[in-house]
């Protein structure tokens, strides 16, 4: 499903040349459940960026579904985050002067659905997170696992195949964590590939399978402590 | 998709409203101090008889000092002589003609009571009525005959009759005028054309008259001349009202109107005619110089719009593009601050398409906003005009705001507004959407 070979980011200044990627390969599979860990600057949102189209890559390919996706111009770039790909922030990323309602239909909006079929998939995305109550509540009015939950159903909402998680429980305690992470568990059974990008451990053991980064490459080489507690998982 | 982002740009507006009021005030005002000027260039160099445009003549002959040309460097005469006004007018070689200059009668009202006013008149011929489609409320103009017959009739404006007769219908009625009885033949509905385009010789800007009456009456009865009278050559010491009569001086205006090309080309062949003819008999001492020129010619020719008003309306819209700068700079704030929006409706899915449609959407509103605002500063601006030229009477017509203006404030509005939001847009629809989505 998404095929990452030997992809290099360069982020270049007047003076400075930063690799945030380096041959970086890496093939996930449909339905899978991915964390990526590794240390700040690793280049583990980097990937992320690059995964969900946010950011050209500098060399290598990107197969998404099969299609290369440093061919496409913008616009199909758009329509295939809009149609492929959700998104989840640490910091939630809803439209303050919007409410939830409007929130989850922005995407929606982006790919063309008419007013009813919006209302249906709005309706069961945000029922599907337990927010059914709050539809006209703004962001503000809502706890910070609340609005994580927002922002999974706005992901949800268009249905996408493929989930991308940018520390998705950075901003919330333990217990908001663990309950926005059983969501994602059974989002990822229902069919969603999810790759989620974390610094905490813990959380990544919530996947099927773990990718350590280190200095933009995949690195064999996960810390002990990361293996010992992949292993006890 | 435009339903939707007309209600984004409300939520946005909204949600800045400091900046939004500095951006719609921005625009209001340099909307306002331009469209100020605009719409006092636009009344001085309207054309309120352009529908007959090309059939309405001027008349110009060059009678001048052959050493001394009247207007540099070839310029003919702007006025006729009253020897060339009879003849060319006897020579009835129009469709229509008509001589006319301006004078002023004493009205002396019925009633003992009533006192005695002076009124600005016109002595003109029939045609000058149906020339420049005269509209009347009551009666109508005379009829040749009556320039024949230098018969007393007059033709009243609506104030006056008003004025007189209560509004009501006064044909048929008597009316003294310097101790004389004259007959109202019409009395003429609303009708102020601005610029005054058959006389823009006597200040083009004034009310027009009040009292028109037959130009023969006008001549016989030697009613005095109220506009301008140029002479090159001297008037022979106790020649009298005759010899002004004779002279080179030039003090009448005449028009013609010619139906086709082929009609306006045989005028003028009979112009020239006429003039190589006077040169026969000594006069018409310059070169060939006659033209016929339309009123949308003849009032750029005589330039009824001031040089002046050029500069100010230059000025003006140098002043409009400093307060479209500053839009400019309010946008770029405002882009600036929603960058986290814009990324994020990036990662949702928006082309750079969809994005740009979306900010020109609340550009344009905030354009119309800023329209409708200078649409009430530009009433303001032509109030401030008004007091400051308070003591001229004719600057009531230099300041009136059309509908044609209101709408050319609004559209220049959201045109400059769109035009300041360009840059802006493109930077925003440029943002590369991770950038500002990491930022947490």
């Amino acid at each position: 499903m998404l095929n990452m070979k030997n992809v290099s980011k360069v982020y270049r200044t007047d003076t400075v040349e930063t690799h945030a990627l380096r041959e970086f390969s890496l093939t996930v599979d449909e339905g899978e459940f991915v964390s990526v860990t590794g240390p700040s600057g690793s280049g583990k949102t980097t990937f992320l960026n690059i995964a969900g189209l946010l950011e050209d890559l500098t060399s290598g390919t990107y197969e998404l579904d099969g299609r290369d996706i440093s061919q496409l111009n913008d616009k199909e770039r758009s329509r295939v985050r809009n149609e492929k790909i959700g998104f989840i922030f640490q910091s939630f990323n809803l439209i303050p002067e919007l409410n939830i309602f409007d929130n989850v239909d922005v995407p929606l909006r982006y790919r063309g659905f008419d007013a009813a079929e919006r209302k249906r998939r709005i309706e069961q995305s945000i029922e599907m997170v337990g927010l059914g109550s709050r539809m006209q509540h703004l962001p503000a009015q809502l706890s910070g696992g609340q609005q994580q939950r927002v922002a999974i159903a706005r992901a949800l909402a268009g249905e996408p195949r493929f989930l991308l998680a940018d520390e998705p429980t950075g901003n919330l305690d333990s217990h908001m964590a663990d309950s926005v992470l059983d969501l994602l568990a059974e989002i990822n059974k229902a069919g969603t590939t999810i790759i989620m990008v974390t610094h905490e451990l813990a959380l990544a053991d919530r996947a099927r399978r773990n990718i350590f980064v280190r200095d933009g490459q995949v690195s064999d080489n996960a810390p002990e402590i990361h293996l010992a507690t992949m292993a006890a998982g | 998709m435009f339903r939707y982002y007309l209600k984004l740009g409300t939520l946005s507006i909204r949600a800045n409203p400091v900046l939004s009021a500095l951006m719609v005030a921005a625009i209001a005002v340099g909307i306002g101090a331009c469209m100020t000027i605009v719409t006092v260039r636009h009344v001085m160099s309207g054309n309120p008889i352009e529908h007959k445009d090309s059939q309405l003549y001027h008349v110009q002959v060059d009678n001048w000092n052959p050493d001394d040309p009247y207007d540099d460097p070839d310029g003919a005469p702007v006025q006729v002589t009253y020897l060339d006004a009879k003849a060319l007018f006897d020579a009835n070689r129009a469709f229509r003609q008509t001589t006319s200059f301006k004078t002023a009668r004493v009205v002396q009202p019925d009633g003992e009571d009533a006192r005695p006013f002076q009124e600005d008149s016109r002595a003109t011929t029939a045609d000058f009525f149906p020339m420049f489609d005269v509209p009347f409320q009551f009666g109508s103009g005379w009829d040749r005959s009556s320039d024949e017959t230098q018969e007393r009739v007059v033709v009243l404006s609506k104030e006056l009759n008003e004025k007189l007769f209560g509004g009501e219908d006064s044909v048929g009625r008597a009316l003294m005028l310097n101790d004389e009885p004259y007959r109202v033949s019409g009395v003429i509905d609303t009708w102020n054309p601005v610029p005054k385009y058959y006389d823009v010789n006597n200040n083009p800007f004034e009310d027009p008259a009040q009292l028109f009456l037959p130009f023969s009456l006008a001549v016989a009865n030697s009613f005095d001349n109220n506009g301008n009278t140029s002479c090159w050559k001297p008037i022979p010491d106790g020649a009298g009202r005759e010899g002004f009569l004779n002279s080179e001086c030039i003090w009448i205006q005449m028009w013609v109107e010619l139906q086709n090309a082929s009609a306006k080309q045989d005028y003028m062949n009979f112009l020239d005619a006429y003039v190589e003819e006077q040169k026969l008999l000594g006069r018409f001492p310059r070169p060939l110089n006659n033209h016929l020129r339309t009123p949308s010619e003849w009032m750029e020719y005589n330039e009824v719009v001031d040089e002046d008003v050029d500069v100010l309306l230059g000025l003006a819209v140098l002043f409009l593009t400093v307060c479209l700068l500053n839009t400019i700079g309010l946008l770029l704030a405002k882009a600036m601050r929603r960058s986290k929006d814009t990324s994020l409706r990036r990662a949702l899915g928006a082309s750079k398409t969809e994005l740009f449609k979306q900010h020109v959407i609340e550009a344009g509103m905030i354009g119309m906003a800023g329209g409708l605002l200078g649409v009430g500063m530009t009433w303001l601006g032509l109030r401030g005009i008004e007091n400051i030229f308070v003591e001229y009477d004719f600057i009531q017509h230099l300041v009136r705001m059309d509908w044609s203006m209101v709408m050319l404030a609004v559209a220049l509005a959201i045109a400059s507004a769109l035009g300041a939001a360009l840059y802006p847009t493109w930077r925003t629809c440029n943002i590369t959407p991770a950038s500002h989505l990491r930022l947490q």
